[in-house]
């Protein structure tokens, strides 16, 4: 049982779990699951060396935040919800697994003064719906079991699009608008369209998350106040 | 409250769609062919007041409804575009299997041109009323302005969710809600904006609010680009009937028929409105109404 500090994104309750936690000076870490995952019960082994709090999120429809009646997902939803725990974090560096490593990238791009680098990990919805509309459907939903994950967040987050210079976008704000020299981390092997165009900016580098997390935690000095 | 032409509808039900409840009107005889019609964004199928009853009269059966958040439906946790589409559907669902005519205005337009490709066999017809895409964009802008004007867009949208627990409506008078209707619907008359506050708020102790989902605002981000729409349009089977405006407003699509013209298909028909904005068929409900029962007849 992880401990939980519950957080109000508009009509959505969301799960913040505190996985461990680590020196409380220091800036911490937030995990963000794949689609269809919830937070892990235990901090993952490439995260041992990381200094600060490890936390992890349940985005809306998932592990133990609100599944809404009547679906309606997207990755720009997430990202909200993400920001809701940086309301309550503060700066914090992020490392996301398949949706959750898009959601990242938008957050990182978003709020750039907030997230102190974002690595892009491999899991489920790396890929979402692609870069582009494909032959059209409007797919059947099954009614929820009431139970997570939500059904309509396996539908619609599989399917929400990715165009590459959107994705682009933000790696470009984040290099802009952050002051860090590499605040995108690429761990993940998988390269959909979107994630090849992060891969090309500069700004960002390939790692492996452990890497990564020993970069960004250099960086992680007790902050001034 | 009345206002010249204006008909509640005949029939009010409710769709649940896996546990958010739609509220669905319908106008004309139960028995009469029916078709679909759809509003736009910030708007609620009161608005169809006017226009409704003149193609009832003409022999439909005329069923609404009023998208999720919006008018008399439930407010959604969460929407979507693919939420609308789906809402959409399950609407038809309660009304034919068999394919009908869709009349869609702005948002509820392109909804229905979505609709028309994922399942043509359920679509007969579609009526466009200022609500095709098209591919208007900001003006050029160099790389690193364009950048600070998608960072102020997406933390004053993140800014606005932050702040979006609990929020209401701003309360008011009848006539305060429906001057500040005025301003995004500045050439519609303020006795009908007036009207649509009787319908589209309700009155609290302190005043009158508008129903919509407060969580909803205008603006916005996101990865959909316009020319996705456009490049489906050439493949649309069912006969198209498009309205276009010639007056900008601020709600407008801005979407002019050059504009369009190579992505028509074959056999649509354009109908240009002189002196009309962005609510055609608010302005004009009798020749717009003519028109449709006509193309449908």
């Amino acid at each position: 049982m992880t401990d939980i500090t519950w957080l109000q994104h508009a009509k959505v309750t969301l799960a913040l779990h505190r996985l461990r936690e680590g020196d409380g000076n220091r800036r911490p870490l937030l995990l963000l699951h794949g689609l269809g995952e919830q937070a892990p019960a235990a901090p993952p082994p490439e995260t041992a060396a990381w200094p600060g709090p490890v936390c992890a999120l349940d985005f809306t429809g998932h592990g133990r935040s609100t599944i809404p009646a009547g679906g309606g997902y997207t990755s720009e939803l997430l990202m909200a919800d993400v920001d809701t725990a940086l309301a309550e974090l503060g700066e914090a560096t992020v490392v996301g697994r398949g949706l959750g490593a898009y959601v990242g990238l938008l957050i990182a791009g978003a709020r750039p003064e907030l997230v102190r680098g974002a690595v892009l990990a491999d899991g489920p919805g790396l890929a979402g719906g692609g870069g582009k509309p494909s032959s059209p459907h409007v797919p059947t939903v099954e009614a929820s079991d009431g139970g997570p994950p939500d059904p309509y967040a396996l539908v619609d987050l599989s399917r929400d699009l990715r165009p590459p210079d959107y994705a682009a976008t933000f790696v470009r704000q984040a290099n802009q608008l952050s002051g860090i020299d590499w605040p995108v981390h690429v761990a993940a092997i998988g390269r959909p369209d979107w994630l090849a165009a992060v891969v090309a900016e500069p700004g960002v580098r390939e790692a492996s998350i452990a890497d990564a997390l020993t970069h960004y935690g250099q960086e992680n000095e007790p902050p001034v106040s | 409250m009345e206002y010249p032409g204006a008909r509640r509808p005949d029939r009010r039900r409710t769709v649940d769609r896996h546990g958010l409840q739609l509220a669905v009107w319908e106008w004309g005889e139960e028995s009469a062919p029916p078709l679909l019609l759809a509003h736009g964004g910030f708007d609620f199928a009161g608005t169809f007041d006017v226009f409704a009853p003149a193609l009832a009269d003409g022999g439909w059966r005329v069923v609404a409804w009023d998208h999720r958040g919006h008018g008399d439906s439930e407010h959604a946790v969460l929407y979507s575009w693919d939420a609308d589409l789906r809402d959409m559907l399950a609407v038809l669902d309660t009304v034919s299997r068999r394919p009908i005519p869709f009349v869609g205005h702005s948002k509820g337009g392109n909804i229905t041109l979505q609709l028309a490709e994922a399942c043509p066999h359920r679509v007969s017809h579609v009526v466009n009323i200022d609500g095709l895409p098209s591919r208007n964009r900001a003006p050029d802008v160099a790389d690193h302005e364009r950048t600070k004007m998608l960072a102020g867009e997406l933390s004053g949208w993140l800014d606005f969710r932050r702040g979006a627990v609990g929020r209401a409506r701003k309360p008011g008078t009848l006539d305060e809600l429906a001057k500040r209707r005025q301003r995004m619907n500045p050439r519609l008359p303020l006795d009908w904006l007036r009207y649509l506050v009787t319908i589209g708020a309700r009155e609290d102790e302190d005043g009158w609010r508008w129903k919509i989902d407060p969580i909803m605002r205008f603006g916005g981000f996101g990865p959909w680009r316009p020319e996705w729409a456009l490049e489906r349009l050439p493949g649309l089977g069912a006969p198209l009937l498009a309205f276009f405006g010639t007056e900008p407003e601020p709600m407008g699509w801005s979407t002019t028929p050059d504009s369009v013209a190579r992505y028509m298909p074959a056999g649509a028909r354009m109908e240009v409105i002189e002196g009309v904005g962005h609510f055609i068929h608010i302005e004009r409900p009798r020749e717009v109404a003519d028109a449709v029962l006509e193309f449908l007849s």
